[in-house]
């Protein structure tokens, strides 16, 4: 039982921060039709911005919120100067618009800061254990948690109640309607990759709190499993990309703690087969269910 | 009210609308009649800012609307309900409502203006926290409607308000234009359904391959049933 519920606590930790990462992708996708494969750059220079003032000194409690704030910023200048221009083109220009935009900054940090890898010293609070009953949990999980929650309960309120919200749900299921609507277009593209710059922002908080390092690829995992969670949970569909980053953390825990230590190695590859077999089944996704239409 | 001079509307080498002109005035039904492909939709289309004018001007309340982006069109007062009425289907009535609000001036009282809405159209106070994509066609239209009402606007545009409706929701429909020309819209509507567009309008156009072929106002002495037949082929 122990054990469970402290894998339990490691699904939900990892699964967490896929979630929120997922869902930034998914909110700019299910406007603009763009699958933004820079989307994990913006996690790499939050990253690199909380590198960059913890060298000047500053203590993690200044550091990580600028990181946040740098990851809004950093998705508003992409939408202004990569993905504005390219808007009303095709969706394959933006796709590689977007592939570009990931070459171009990877390449950018490795010539103007180091192709290796450079860590970020993490506040000793993060790693403590607190013990509950016979579980242990680390400080940073339980900060990972409840930034995820409070993240997630505050997006469904923004999309649920305020007319903002309203807005950004309207444009994701026929944007030029919106428009109709009297709605900004671009109010509503910026606001789409302020949050989704937000969230990857918080996810490089979190994952940062784990690895203690960034180097410049390290957006290129969290964008391919931002992706894969969106395809688990159905594309387009927001509350299935939340689904499907906690599925994917679940899934990825229990590999590491099921398989053999000989074969641990292939965890990914035992976890994309799975993801394989969930799309064999459910090809649109788990909750990419095509709604019937009533005339 | 709204003038549109020599409007023409190309999609590359297809002309969809050949140097339109019309005129609506305040307080006026004005109706736009023709068959499918005849350019209705790309007329609206293109006075709404959502495909581009290739040639002439869309002047309302005395200001050029060529350039302008479709939400600032809208927040000049004029609101599209369009073809196939597009519906957020996965938001409720209400909801649907509440961003068809967003041009409005005032917001402070939307609440209550959705409430003074639901006494013309009271079935969509019984669906209000409905998905508006489980209504049925008949209460679809009455949304899409509502929606743009909602948006407070001087000119409201309708296009194809009866299409896929039964014969008793039509006659509703071109009941509620007149109701809401009572309640001080001016109203502009592209139809099929020409013999009840010629009977409703104050001032109707026909429209085929792209070009105005016939005017007509409704003191007119030209009757409405040869007009139909004479332009359109269709026998009243």
């Amino acid at each position: 039982m122990t054990e469970f519920s402290q894998q339990l606590i490691n699904c939900i930790s990892l699964g967490g921060t896929y979630a929120l990462i997922a869902l930034g992708l998914a909110l700019v996708d299910s406007i603009l039709h763009l699958v933004n494969f820079a989307h994990g750059e913006i996690l790499t220079l939050s990253g690199y911005s909380m590198l960059g003032l913890a060298a000047l000194g500053l203590p993690w409690v200044v550091f990580a919120p600028l990181g946040i704030v740098t990851g809004v910023l950093v998705a508003l200048l992409m939408e202004r100067f990569a993905f504005h221009k390219v808007r009303n083109t095709s969706e394959n220009t933006m796709l590689l618009t977007s592939f570009g935009l990931s070459i171009i900054i990877q390449a950018l940090i490795q010539m103007l800061v180091s192709p290796r890898p450079k860590s970020i010293a993490q506040p000793a609070w993060l790693t403590q254990a607190i013990h509950i009953g016979t579980i242990t949990i680390q400080a940073r999980q339980i900060l990972t948690i409840m930034i995820t929650i409070l993240a997630l309960v505050l997006l469904l309120l923004l999309l649920k109640r305020t007319n903002m919200g309203i807005a950004m749900r309207a444009a994701a299921e026929d944007f030029n309607a919106t428009r109709l609507m009297g709605v900004s277009a671009n109010g509503v593209i910026a606001i789409a990759f302020a949050i989704s710059g937000l969230l990857a922002g918080m996810a490089a908080v979190l994952t940062l709190t784990v690895r203690g390092s960034v180097d410049p690829g390290m957006g290129v995992k969290f964008t391919l499993m931002a992706f894969v969670a969106n395809a688990i949970g159905g594309i387009g569909n927001l509350l299935g990309a939340v689904a499907g980053g906690f599925l994917l953390g679940f899934m990825e825990v229990i590999l590491r703690v099921w398989l053999p230590v000989s074969i641990s190695g292939f965890t990914d590859g035992f976890l994309f087969f799975l993801v394989a077999l969930i799309l064999i089944f459910r090809p649109k996704g788990l909750f990419g269910i095509t709604q019937a239409e009533r005339v | 009210m709204l003038e549109i001079e020599n409007l023409t509307v190309r999609y590359g080498n297809i002309t969809a609308v050949k140097s339109v002109s019309l005129k609506v005035n305040e307080g006026e039904i004005v109706a736009l009649i023709g068959p499918n492909g005849a350019g209705k939709t790309s007329t609206f289309a293109a006075m709404m800012g959502l495909v581009g004018i290739a040639d002439g001007s869309v002047v309302y309340q005395e200001r050029k609307l060529n350039r302008l982006s479709t939400e600032r069109i809208v927040r000049q007062g004029i609101t599209l309900v369009p073809e196939h009425r597009r519906l957020f289907k996965d938001l409720t009535v209400r909801e649907n409502l509440r961003i068809g609000a967003t041009a409005r001036a005032n917001k402070a009282n939307m609440h209550q203006e959705i409430e003074n809405l639901f006494e013309l159209f009271p079935i969509l106070r019984q669906r209000s926290e409905q998905k508006a994509g489980y209504l049925s066609g008949g209460e679809a239209q009455q949304l899409a409607i509502a929606r743009a009402v909602m948006s407070s606007p001087r000119l409201l545009v309708l296009d194809e308000p009866t299409l896929g409706l039964a014969p008793l929701l039509v006659n509703a429909i071109f009941e509620l234009i007149q109701t809401l020309r009572e309640r001080g819209f001016t109203i502009l509507f592209a139809e099929q359904n020409a013999y009840k567009a010629l009977q409703t309008a104050d001032r109707t156009y026909i429209l085929r391959h792209g070009s105005i072929v016939a005017e007509r106002d409704r003191g007119s002495s030209a009757d409405a049933a040869s007009l139909i037949q004479t332009y359109l082929g269709v026998q009243v």
